[in-house]
């Protein structure tokens, strides 16, 4: 009667998981398949936010070297400019106070000055002699138009014949005299050129430093997220108790990990549930089983007397109606653990559920020699399903009877109580049997557990079962405690609010 | 009595049209619920069994259908969804016994019985007798052959539903049902014990007992000499 879907339900969601992580799995590492494996790693997230981030890194990289570059061979430039233009106003206030001879002997004096300041300085006639300065003859190449100009000089350093290159300004004087101021600037040129490899280095250092660091970050994201797959898979292969290591670290990938493991740990409590229900129906009902088989065969064999017949026949059917039962009560379990019953929940007097199955018990318990007694102060309401809270009373009454000892005195008392506790509803069924030892007080609500192995006790191990599932169910609890001696059932519920 | 039964499985059908047959009813089949809403609108049936999954139209369409077009037949659905909501939604669909799958097949003889029986007996009914047995509705009491006796509520009203239908099989899961809304089977069988009581004080001290308990299907209240009847 259990559905084949309803066995394999809890699978699903491993293998949903399984499908989701699978993305970056890599199956299949063969040369053959390297392009795809590229295609797979450009796929990856990481992978696309390492090179996302790398791309921006390069071009702020780049703007910074270029604004550094541009911003030093400008100021280079300038300071060129300004030497010239105050050297010509010099020369120029000259001239204007002595004329053309004044002009010669300061730029003759001058010529004679400082070789390492780099100053050019001609003056030549009308058809460019030189009549006083530091060149020789007029710069091969130079225009003659009066205004900014760009030449080279032939220098003779430690006997090296060197071409610099050169700024100046031409400077017609009245009567067609010349006046070259210039600069030499292969310093500067030089220092444009430091400056333009040392960021060349500079930028090439900071592409492989983004490169490896990038590569590292996306590699170590990577195999963060291939822990997870790989753990998944081996948990889709059947390792469940296979968990995604942690780092302690605490950040996203450990929440992950953890979230996923905690989702682990309840699929396996779950399958071992599961497991532990299966193999218990394949025994709890392998025996009956057996029984009703032998039952029929019996029949088959009695042959002649029909009354024996029968009688086999009809100890058959109960058997089979036994074992109806048991089925009948694992699938109301089941349904009340799936939620069942939720949105039927309406106001209802506790206290009157458990005088209600108090009374429909106390005639049996009396014949059996208990005495059911039922306390209630006063009304107690709570939210919830009629016929499932009857029934978790009625199992709890039923053990009760079962595992007491009506007939020995005071043993025999089972007391029932509903009363209103700091808030919760509280139900409570006493007994004085043997009760329950600590140990097992949580192995007593799985299915099908039942305390002595013999299970030479009738009943099929569900109550408690049922009980706790209806408890949850009303947003309740079930604990069992000691009665001294005997077992202390209680149950609490939230109170319903509002509803009187 | 003409009974159609609506079910799929043939197995089930075959073992319904037989027990139902020796029991002495005359039963016409269906194996689809088109097939059923067909048969059953022609009408000139007693009562309806219904499966819940069928192929075509499945039972609880039917039944709207069929209580749609105002035919009032009495019908009881059998299904293998027993949860409270599912028979919720089985009555509400115009059932009027819901019965959930396996079932003994005296329970369904017994609840078919009663469903044949309910359109007889008037509700408006204050009274009832079977033999020298009398119950007053209003005043609530119970005399047997002029001497009266004293119950508590649940054996009344146990009493009542024997006496509503004297003469026939009532199982405990009807007794369950019917006097103390109990819609599961508790583990123990509790309503023997409460039927030993009754019996104690309707039977004690007569010499012809009224109350007799049918082995492997529950109890009937009958008249002495009557024999437990059986649909004609």
């Amino acid at each position: 009667m259990i559905g084949k879907g309803a066995l394999l339900a809890p699978y699903l969601p491993i293998v949903t998981i399984a499908e989701r992580l699978r993305l970056a799995v890599p199956r299949d590492r063969p040369v053959a398949q390297m392009r795809s494996a590229a295609q797979r790693v450009w796929k990856t997230h990481a992978f696309r936010l390492a090179a996302l981030y790398f791309a921006v890194f390069v071009l702020s990289v780049l703007g910074v070297l270029f604004f550094v570059y541009w911003t030093s061979a400008d100021f280079v430039e300038r300071q060129t400019e300004a030497t010239l233009d105050a050297e010509i106003n010099g020369l120029a206030e000259q001239y204007a106070q002595g004329g053309l001879s004044a002009l010669i002997q300061i730029v003759a004096a001058r010529s004679q000055g400082n070789p390492g300041d780099s100053m050019i300085y001609l003056v030549t006639t009308q058809d460019g002699r030189p009549l006083a300065g530091n060149l020789t003859n007029w710069p091969a190449g130079a225009a003659v138009t009066p205004g900014p100009l760009s030449f080279t000089i032939q220098t003779q350093a430690k006997g090296q014949a060197a071409t610099h290159p050169a700024r100046g300004m031409l400077i017609v004087i009245p009567d067609g005299y010349r006046l070259l101021v210039g600069r030499d600037i292969s310093d500067a040129a030089r220092f444009r050129d430091r400056v333009k490899m040392a960021l060349i280095w500079s930028g090439l250092l900071a592409l492989v430093a983004g490169l490896a660091g990038g590569a590292l970050m996306s590699r170590n994201m990577l195999r963060r997220v291939e822990q997870v797959n790989r753990t998944a898979e081996r948990v889709v292969a059947g390792n469940l108790s296979d968990r995604v290591p942690l780092r302690g670290t605490g950040d996203e990938f450990d929440q992950l990990a953890g979230n996923l493991n905690g989702m682990l740990d309840q699929i396996e409590r779950l399958m071992t549930g599961m497991r532990e229900v299966t193999d218990n129906v394949a025994h709890d009902l392998k025996t009956p089983l057996a029984r009703l088989r032998a039952r029929l065969e019996l029949a088959l064999l009695g042959g002649a007397d029909p009354a024996a017949q029968n009688a086999a026949i009809r100890a058959a059917i109960d058997e089979a109606d036994r074992m109806l039962a048991t089925f009948n009560a694992l699938l109301s379990i089941a349904e009340v653990e799936a939620g069942a019953g939720r949105e039927r929940a309406e106001p209802l007097a506790l206290d009157e559920i458990v005088r209600n199955a108090a009374e429909l018990y106390e005639p049996l318990a009396e014949e059996r020699g208990f005495a059911l007694h039922f306390d209630s102060e006063a009304r107690v309401m709570i939210r919830g399903d009629r016929n499932l809270l009857s029934q978790a009373v009625a199992n709890l009454i039923d053990n009760a009877l079962k595992y007491g000892d009506g007939r020995a005195g005071r043993r025999g008392d089972i007391r029932l109580s509903v009363h209103d506790g700091r808030g919760r509803a509280v139900l409570e069924v006493a007994d004085h049997g043997p009760g329950i030892p600590e140990s097992e007080r949580e192995t007593v609500f799985n299915r099908f557990a039942r305390l002595e192995p013999s299970r030479s006790t009738p009943g099929n191990g569900l109550g408690l079962s049922l009980v706790r599932a209806v408890a949850r169910l009303h947003g309740g609890a079930v604990e069992l405690l000691d009665n001294d001696p005997g077992l202390k059932v209680r149950l609490e519920f939230p109170i319903a609010v509002g509803a009187t | 009595m003409k009974l159609l039964v609506v079910e799929d499985d043939r197995e089930t059908a075959a073992y319904l049209a037989k027990g139902l047959g020796e029991s002495g009813y005359a039963v016409d089949q269906a194996s689809d619920g088109r097939e059923g809403l067909f048969l059953a609108t022609g009408g000139g049936y007693d009562a309806i069994i219904l499966d819940r999954m069928l192929p075509g139209i499945d039972g609880l369409s039917l039944l709207g259908a069929l209580r749609a077009a105002d035919i009032r037949t009495p019908a009881l659905i059998l299904s293998a969804l027993g949860s409270v909501d599912d028979r919720v939604k089985g009555l509400r669909a115009g059932g009027d016994d819901y019965l959930v799958k396996p079932f003994a097949f005296s329970e369904l003889l017994a609840r078919i019985e009663a469903l044949l029986r309910r359109g007889q007996t008037p509700t408006a009914t204050t009274r009832l007798h079977v033999s020298d047995l009398e119950m007053d509705l209003l005043t609530r009491s119970v005399k047997r052959g002029g001497r009266s006796i004293e119950l508590l509520p649940r054996e009344f009203q146990l009493l009542e539903c024997l006496m509503r239908n004297a003469g026939h099989v009532v199982t405990r899961t009807m007794l369950l049902e019917t006097v103390w809304d109990y819609h599961f089977d508790p583990q123990t069988n509790v309503i023997d014990v409460h039927v030993s009581r009754l019996r104690q004080k309707i039977d004690k001290g007569f010499d012809r007992p009224l109350l007799h308990t049918v082995r492997g299907a529950g109890y009937s209240l009958r008249a002495p000499d009557s024999v437990l009847l059986q649909p004609e």
